[in-house]
């Protein structure tokens, strides 16, 4: 069992023509590698029709459906986050019901609002109401305001975790950019952040500093846009720890945190 | 048979890397299944003269036959001539100047006269576009990129120049190949550390608009964990052949 807890897939509704080889692509690369669930969002329109960080309560909504209706198609390889934009906090209060009710186990905040905004309690009472982990977009060691996007870093995923402490929180992509060092300090003690190990860094020494940092216990494996990286990051992980242990970063971890029979063995 | 053309030996200035030390790089050889690694002193990369390094990297290199010596050029430096002759006469494969780690103007007087001279020795020139993500750099580590303008020019400016180009991504492959005319673009291979994978596929559209004979196999180790390299080749539907040109042919062909 192996399970993607950061996974994209796309849709006719963004600017990419080649939306259906990608998530094609994804879905044989994920066979290839023996991925069993994909755990994936949509983020509204990708910028077609409003900013791909910042999007509109209805790119947001299309996003959505259609993701609902890839995990429709799939219904034993695709599991689906929830994506909202807390500014818009009714609507996406009533998008995260409404696609929990349909399937979704999770929800995906990317870069619409500071993670440690209190326009994100409303969400993040919701996600411990219906006991769903929240995959927030990061990056690692924001020195400063990069366009295109309200960044999160860790220190302020984690003011919102502590805030929230019975909810679980994913920490996106440690590969994905920026300072992990500077992410891991600030969620060594913070119990219900995990830390999702996607993104294209590759960097020797990395994932050595994830477990010491957090501990098996608290890693979830995960691929964002490059599978290959995340391919190579499980396998060196063969080599650094025992089965036992590889297992909880490739499944059980995630297990815990997703609802109830989210994932097909659990 | 696989040929790392990236990897180094020594410790990295900007962060604690594991598996700096030649025993270590041995292992992850062994590990990912990689036969022969050409490496390059690290710590030299940073240092006022980086050929100071050249030594010691010749005698760890004699001593371990799975690796080849790449040492370090700086062509600003009087007698970096007697750089190129000695690499020649030591069997290496290449020699490497990144020339804004050593603070060259990357297309300037110094690089050319250097990529004329490899040619004439009929010697590889090896670049590195970075050796991290420019968003994770340490922030007093402000060399900038290499540009994809600066290997065009070089490419140009000896005929007999020949360009190994590591850590490059799509973009940066797409704008110096179909920057460069045929008999240019012949004269450059690009490592495939740097080239994403599905689902963008980055790295199978390389291989079918600009070919498999242009890659070689690199992983940036001890700073990149090698399997990502690895994984790369094992998620792609290589025909027969393919494989083992970039894994090994190719760089054969060049050394």
């Amino acid at each position: 069992m192996l399970v993607d807890i950061h996974a994209h897939f796309l849709y006719g509704r963004t600017p990419r023509a080649d939306w259906r080889e990608r998530n094609a692509s994804r879905l044989a690369a994920g066979e290839r590698i023996g991925i069993s669930v994909h755990v994936a969002s949509i983020l509204g329109s990708w910028g077609l029709t409003s900013p791909l960080y910042f999007p509109s309560p209805a790119d947001v909504t299309a996003g959505n459906d259609a993701l609902l209706e890839l995990q429709r198609a799939h219904p034993n390889r695709i599991r689906g986050y929830a994506c909202v934009n807390p500014n818009f906090t009714e609507h996406a209060r009533r998008e995260i019901a409404r696609c929990l009710d349909a399937g979704m186990v999770g929800i995906k905040l990317a870069a619409s609002r500071r993670a440690n905004d209190p326009l994100l309690d409303p969400v993040c009472a919701l996600a411990r109401e219906r006991r769903v982990p929240v995959l927030h977009h990061i990056w690692q060691h924001r020195r400063r305001d990069w366009p295109g996007q309200e960044a999160s870093d860790a220190p302020e995923l984690c003011a919102l975790a502590l805030r929230h402490p019975e909810v679980s929180f994913i920490l996106a992509h440690i590969g994905g950019g920026g300072d992990w060092r500077h992410s891991l300090r600030a969620v060594a003690d913070v119990g219900n952040v995990y830390v999702d190990l996607s993104g294209s860094g590759v960097d020797g020494g990395m994932l050595e500093a994830c477990v010491a940092a957090v501990g098996v216990s608290r890693l979830l494996w995960g691929t964002d846009l490059t599978m290959d990286t995340g391919w190579a990051k499980l396998r060196y992980l063969e080599s650094l720890l025992g089965k036992e242990e590889l297992v909880f970063v490739r499944w059980k971890n995630a297990a815990r945190i997703f609802p109830p029979g989210a994932f097909p063995a659990d | 048979m696989r040929i790392d053309v990236n990897a180094f030996v020594g410790a990295y200035p900007w962060r604690k890397v594991p598996g700096t030390s030649p025993d270590a790089l041995l292992r992850a050889l062994d590990r990912s299944a990689i036969d022969e690694a050409w490496i390059s002193h690290l710590p030299g990369l940073f240092w006022r003269d980086p050929t100071e390094g050249n030594a010691w990297l010749y005698e760890t290199a004699r001593a371990q036959q799975r690796f080849k010596p790449v040492p370090i050029v700086h062509p600003g430096l009087a007698g970096w001539e007697d750089v190129v002759a000695n690499a020649v006469n030591a069997g290496a494969p290449a020699v490497r100047c990144d020339p804004l780690y050593l603070g060259l103007d990357p297309a300037g007087g110094a690089m050319r006269v250097c990529a004329a001279a490899c040619g004439a020795a009929r010697l590889p020139l090896l670049l590195a576009v970075r050796l991290e993500d420019g968003r994770q750099r340490h922030p007093n580590d402000g060399v900038p990129e290499l540009p994809a303008a600066a290997v065009r020019a070089l490419l140009r400016s000896d005929q007999d120049a020949r360009l190994i180009v590591t850590h490059a991504d799509r973009a940066f492959i797409e704008e110096v190949h179909f920057g460069s005319t045929p008999e240019e673009s012949r004269r450059v291979w690009w490592d495939i550390c740097w080239i994403w994978g599905p689902p963008e596929d980055h790295l199978a559209t390389l291989l079918t608009t600009i070919g498999h004979e242009r890659f070689v196999f690199g992983t940036g180790q001890p700073l990149r964990i090698p399997e990502t390299s690895v994984a790369k080749l094992d998620l792609l539907e290589l025909p027969p052949g393919a494989r083992q040109a970039i894994e090994c042919d190719n760089a054969r062909r060049i050394a």
